[in-house]
């Protein structure tokens, strides 16, 4: 009889946990992709010729990421915690120049989870990592008490080879680079806003922009060669990576405000509930320092790809102002500038 | 002191609750009209009309009229040359 | 989108800049002052101000200069301390559900602000209007939910309609911790207080939009003072700052209403009808920085009493006056000792700049809050260091002190 929901016993190392890392897990991450047999031993295991395969001559290095996904709520219009977790692993390693290949993925489970839910949610992982081109190939099961976790947390980490002649840094930012961003912001932040019951939104055509980077990048870096950095922007917005930017390129990042791509809709939400989308979450967007000289030709590349037909150059690298610090600022249409600081706590809705 | 915006009222929510679907820039909300709708009117007599939204209430209807003037007042001020012009700006 | 893009055109906005510029020649070459030092009285306007970086593109003039001076017309800024400790306390209490916009939660009381009672384990949930307050009660009929309600006149009418909703529907365990002020008693206070010279004022439109112009009145009749009601977009703002000061260049002090769109003459009738069933005069009420000031703000009639949290909860002496717990003993001396040192109360009352306080940058940063003026987007403190006064030496070079 096929459980309808997680119990204590899925955790607990007898039949039933066997039973659902085999016919729930294993059978939904099964992969031609994944190198050795995984069922039988307790580690996956990659022949170093694969990967050096990957590193193109004798340079290449091992790229590592970990993440966490608590999300609520875990389904949401444009994903779900599955495809946020396999994506996000995949972004992370994508926006070093990494050519992603493996994830490894933790599942801690709330007794009374239904199984129905954990099934979708794992079929979604594997659709996400098909499209990015990754096998799942490790992994671990672990049941809480009921209210000890919120319906499901996911932890993963991701493998990937960095190729010999990519040496992407902060330490490259030079005066004069432009910022490049592969579409509209806030998607993510205001999708997930949105839902929360108690602001009661019909958020319209919201959606998520949950999505994997690997080929923008990829094609992004072979359009332009002199990239210098990139980073995706999740929590906190653009805001807080380009400030990280400023820091450690030790350079003042300029925005351009009407160069900025948002989505109509996003900008409502923004506008009714006093938010500002330099802040809100993304969870498909990067971006990415360039030489001007690159600038069109990656535009164009990325255009190509209709998840960043929005993509845009939003800003440019600045020798820093004596008197103040490495900074980001942004200029707006009527020709003044203010100071974009870094994100304090959770973004909440304003009313005065 | 508050974030109000204008928002166009697309839709009756609840009747009995004075509640209205207001659209800005593409989402929608319900909003309730009690501060706007004058004795004995229909909510339904407010559909298509743009209010200014506070906290869920729609608290003032928006004068066109009055936002034409103000606009073209505005525009005109890109042309007045002369010092003593100002005047017609009160 | 209509109504906000029209009013945010760069034209719109050059064209009132250079119009500023040639008013200021005329009030300058009168000789009568060198400065001209204009109030918004609210927080919005101040949010804007910061927003759009406006101060930046006000003309400069060798013969006369303009100082905008940040007014306490920011419901966040003038709530005293003690007020966010009791609502903590009561978001403590077992079973009580605490809504409240999503502004008040980081005002920082004695103990702490309200996100710091979450963690302890307080059920503390973020609403955009009191009605969803009023939905998460009807939802939750076993646990009190109370609304931490805040604002000027602009809030009054959707704490009041909400009020008389529960009444009507019959929700019992819906109560508010009612918080409201006046604007005018808090706008007397600031223009009897002699040390403070300021030459006219914008005025809050989305405040007149509920209450009608007349309200301003004694800010002409008896102080002489002009003042023009303005909206929040970049356009409105300037046009407000134009209208004060053409009405200095002609000497004149005037009620004025620039936000003619949103603002009729006598405000909001359905609105000031549910306000007078719901809302009494608070006899006295304390406001930050200002100290105790007679009918500045509003509780709920007796016959609202049983929505009123202050009844509810009021009572108990844990509620009345919060004790530090064992581990938060060392940070409320500390607090205590940085709050002898700040000068909120004149800041907020445009007294001295924000870097006038000594705690400004150093000891208080939107990232570690002393006081709600650094915590909330419309306070003068934020204002500042969002404008890149990180410190109280960058004022000497930034702001003409």
């Amino acid at each position: 009889m096929t459980q309808e929901i997680i119990t204590l016993a899925h955790g607990s190392g007898g039949h039933a946990m066997q039973q659902l890392i085999e016919q729930e897990i294993m059978a939904v991450f099964a992969n031609p992709l994944a190198p050795a047999n995984q069922a039988t031993e307790d580690q996956a295991r990659v022949p170093l010729s694969l990967l050096q395969a990957h590193s193109n001559g004798m340079g290449g290095q091992l790229a590592m990421t970990t993440d966490s996904f608590v999300i609520d709520p875990i389904f949401f219009p444009g994903g779900d915690i599955g495809s946020l977790a396999v994506n996000g692993t995949v972004n992370d390693l994508a926006v070093g120049g990494a050519k992603p290949l493996y994830l490894s993925c933790g599942l801690i489970l709330e007794e009374g989870l239904p199984i129905s839910d954990l099934r979708k949610i794992l079929q979604s992982m594997r659709r996400a990592a098909d499209d990015a081109g990754v096998a799942i190939i490790t992994g671990d099961t672990k049941v809480v008490n009921k209210g000890c976790a919120d319906k499901i947390f996911i932890n993963t980490c991701g493998v990937g080879v960095i190729p010999s002649n990519i040496q992407l840094s902060v330490k490259n930012i030079r005066v004069g680079d432009v910022l490049l961003i592969n579409g509209s912001l806030g998607d993510h932040g205001a999708t997930i806003m949105a839902m929360r019951g108690d602001l009661g939104i019909d958020k319209g055509a919201i959606r998520s922009d949950c999505n994997g980077l690997n080929e923008q990048i990829q094609a992004l870096l072979e359009a332009c060669p002199g990239i210098r950095c990139m980073r995706d922007a999740t929590r906190g917005g653009i805001a807080a990576i380009l400030n990280e930017f400023a820091q450690s390129g030790k350079v003042k990042i300029q925005l351009k405000e009407d160069s900025l791509p948002l989505k109509a809709e996003v900008r409502g939400l923004c506008e009714l509930l006093g938010l500002d989308p330099l802040y809100l979450a993304n969870e498909g967007k990067f971006v990415a320092i360039l030489p001007e000289a690159e600038a069109q030709a990656g535009l164009t590349a990325l255009q190509s790809f209709s998840e960043a037909k929005n993509a845009a150059i939003i800003g440019r690298v600045l020798e820093p102002e004596t008197s103040m610090a490495p900074v980001l600022t942004m200029r707006n249409a009527f020709g003044s500038e203010r100071l974009i600081d870094v994100p304090y706590g959770e973004q909440l809705p304003r009313i005065c | 002191m508050c974030v109000g915006i204008p928002g166009q009222i697309v839709g009756i929510c609840n009747e009995e609750q004075q509640l209205v679907d207001v659209d800005i820039s593409g989402i929608k909300r319900p909003v309730n009209v009690a501060c706007v709708l004058e004795k004995g009117e229909q909510v339904a007599n407010l559909l298509g009309d743009w209010v200014l939204v506070h906290v869920g209430f729609a608290m003032s209807r928006i004068d066109e009229q009055e936002a034409q003037e103000t606009l073209a007042l505005l525009d005109e001020l890109g042309e007045l040359h002369e010092p003593d012009s100002d005047e017609k700006l009160a | 989108m209509k109504y906000s893009d029209d009013f945010r055109k760069p034209e719109l906005v050059k064209n009132l800049c250079d119009a500023i510029g040639k008013i200021m020649g005329r009030i300058a070459s009168a000789g009568t002052r060198e400065k001209v030092r204009v109030m918004e009285f609210c927080g919005g306007h101040t949010h804007t101000l910061f927003k759009y970086g406006l101060e930046e593109l006000l003309p400069k003039h060798s013969g006369l200069s303009i100082q905008m001076v940040h007014g306490p017309g920011c419901p966040v800024c003038v709530l005293p301390m003690s007020r966010v400790d009791q609502c903590a306390a009561i978001a403590l209490q077992p079973d009580v559900i605490l809504c409240s916009f999503g502004d008040a939660l980081r005002i920082p009381g004695m103990h702490g602000n309200l996100l710091d009672a979450k963690a302890r384990g307080a059920d503390v949930r973020t609403v955009y209007s009191p009605l969803d307050a009023l939905t998460i009660a009807r939802k939750n009929p076993e646990q009190q939910v109370v609304f931490f309600a805040l604002g000027f006149e602009t809030t009054m009418p959707s704490t009041a309609f909400t009020v008389l909703e529960a009444e009507k529907q019959n929700i019992p365990n819906f109560s508010v911790f009612c918080n409201h002020i006046l604007t005018s008693p808090t706008l007397r206070a600031l223009l009897q207080d002699p040390t403070l010279e300021l030459d006219g004022f914008v005025a809050p439109g989305h405040v007149a939009m509920v209450t009608g112009l007349d309200i301003f009145n004694f800010v002409s009749d008896e102080f002489h003072k002009p003042l023009v009601v303005s909206g929040f977009e970049p356009s409105d703002l300037l046009q407000g700052i134009y209208m004060v000061l053409l009405q200095i260049a002609n000497g004149e002090a005037k009620i004025e209403n620039q936000y003619t769109r949103v603002v009729k003459g006598n405000g909001s009738a359905p609105g000031l009808d549910a306000m007078t069933k719901v809302y009494m005069p608070h006899p006295i009420l304390e406001l930050r920085g200002f100290g105790q000031i007679g009918n500045a703000g509003v509780c709920l009639r007796p016959e609202y009493e049983n929505f009123d949290a202050e009844k509810k909860f009021g009572h108990s002496e844990s509620i009345l006056k919060p004790q530090p717990t064992a581990q938060s003993q060392e940070a409320f001396r500390q607090l205590e000792e940085l709050l002898q040192k700040s000068r909120c109360g004149e800041v907020l009352k445009g007294k001295i700049e924000p870097t006038g306080c000594p705690l400004y940058g150093e000891l208080c940063t939107p990232h570690a809050p002393v006081g709600a003026l650094m915590v909330s987007s419309e306070g003068s403190c934020a204002a500042y260091y969002n404008r890149g006064i990180r410190s109280r030496k960058d004022s000497l070079l930034a702001a003409d002190a």
